[in-house]
């Protein structure tokens, strides 16, 4: 093989008419969202913000414990939040109704947020007098997965009324997660859900992943969410602490 | 807001893909794309055919268009963490052959990478 241009040729005169040659790349094919989620996430620590991408099934009730966390913390914490769907502004009308800054994000027929649409949805938050931004991805639980926003944890939002077996049936979400919230326990009597299995699968996925059980209808359990939620302030503003604004 | 994105993740990944094979042939002077390798980890996630599918529409009328998308399949490997034993692994949900631990961290398998191609 000629070494100088790489072509398979045995002939070294250098004037075959194509000269074809290979060039390394080397490059993630997230490169780019990974890029300007690192920029966001400067963005983000700077402001001393903690920012949670809350991602889930459709139906898992995201909007409902966005909502319950926001009436029960808002005179603590200020809040921005991020509304991801494909259509409609229902969601972001609901957060909206609390009181909290809201920007919904209509990815039209795509699957997931992504760094870049992230990045230009909290151009209208005043992010110095915020402390916790919450993204509300589209609900999915296999694309979101790939796309990093810049946050500090990827939250699954897993509800009962679903299969115990999700997290073996969409790993990648799982294994990028570190607190999996199980929501409507308050429907456990009714429903064949095996939590206990469910809990065991979601660590072999992720043996690092933290489990939190609750009811954002009830209010079930939502306490250690929100001491969770404090701590994750305190680390991000220690100024701050996590006793918050009040 | 709305955003021009697509059904399928694997499309917003090609679209990377022709981006960046663009991008490096101007760099290079090139007049056309001739092949394309990826390495895509058995745990990434991605579905190489649907790449391939999504290449075809998105190279269209590019430097990129008919060049040829080779794909190297990168095995999936776990350590455990109990034992430390590694193993090669093709799915998130293996249990370690060593002590049957449930406990398997990723140690290779989630590439999605853009190693080289042949311009002319």
């Amino acid at each position: 093989m000629c070494t100088e241009c790489g072509c398979s040729s045995t002939d070294h005169s250098h004037h075959h008419e194509h000269e074809s040659r290979t060039i390394r790349v080397e490059e993630d094919l997230l490169a780019k969202n990974n890029r300007l989620a690192a920029g966001n996430r400067q963005l983000f620590t700077s402001s001393h913000l903690l920012v949670l991408n809350l991602v889930s099934s459709p139906g898992s009730g995201k909007t409902s414990l966005l909502e319950r966390t926001l009436a029960d913390l808002k005179r603590r914490f200020n809040f921005s939040v991020l509304e991801g769907d494909q259509q409609t502004t229902n969601d972001a009308d609901r957060i909206a109704a609390t009181g909290v800054p809201v920007k919904q994000l209509n990815t039209g027929a795509g699957c997931h947020l992504d760094a870049h649409m992230v990045g230009h949805g909290v151009e209208s938050f005043d992010l110095a007098e915020t402390d916790i931004l919450m993204i509300e991805n589209v609900g999915n639980l296999v694309c979101p997965a790939a796309f990093d926003l810049g946050e500090d944890h990827k939250v699954t939002v897993l509800s009962v009324t679903e299969g115990e077996d999700k997290p073996l049936k969409y790993p990648q979400m799982f294994q990028a997660s570190d607190l999996m919230l199980i929501n409507k326990i308050d429907l456990l009597p009714y429903l064949n859900f095996d939590l206990e299995q469910c809990k065991a699968f979601a660590r072999q996925i992720n043996p690092r992943i933290e489990i939190m059980e609750l009811s954002c209808q009830t209010g079930a359990g939502m306490q250690q969410w929100y001491d969770w939620l404090m701590a994750g302030v305190a680390r991000k503003n220690p100024g701050l602490r996590g006793a918050g604004r009040e | 807001m709305t955003f021009g994105h697509d059904p399928l993740h694997e499309l917003s990944l090609t679209q990377n893909i022709v981006d960046l094979a663009i991008e490096y042939a101007a760099r290079e002077k090139a007049v056309k794309v001739l092949s394309i390798t990826l390495e895509i980890g058995a745990l990434s996630g991605v579905v190489a055919e649907a790449v391939e599918f999504a290449f075809d529409v998105c190279s269209q009328g590019t430097l990129a268009e008919g060049a040829n998308l080779e794909i190297r399949h990168i095995n999936g490997r776990g350590r455990c963490l109990d034992c430390q034993t590694e193993t090669e692994i093709e799915t998130l949900t293996h249990l370690c052959p060593h002590c049957g631990s449930l406990a398997l961290e990723t140690v290779q398998g989630q590439e999605m990478k853009f190693t080289e191609m042949e311009i002319d």
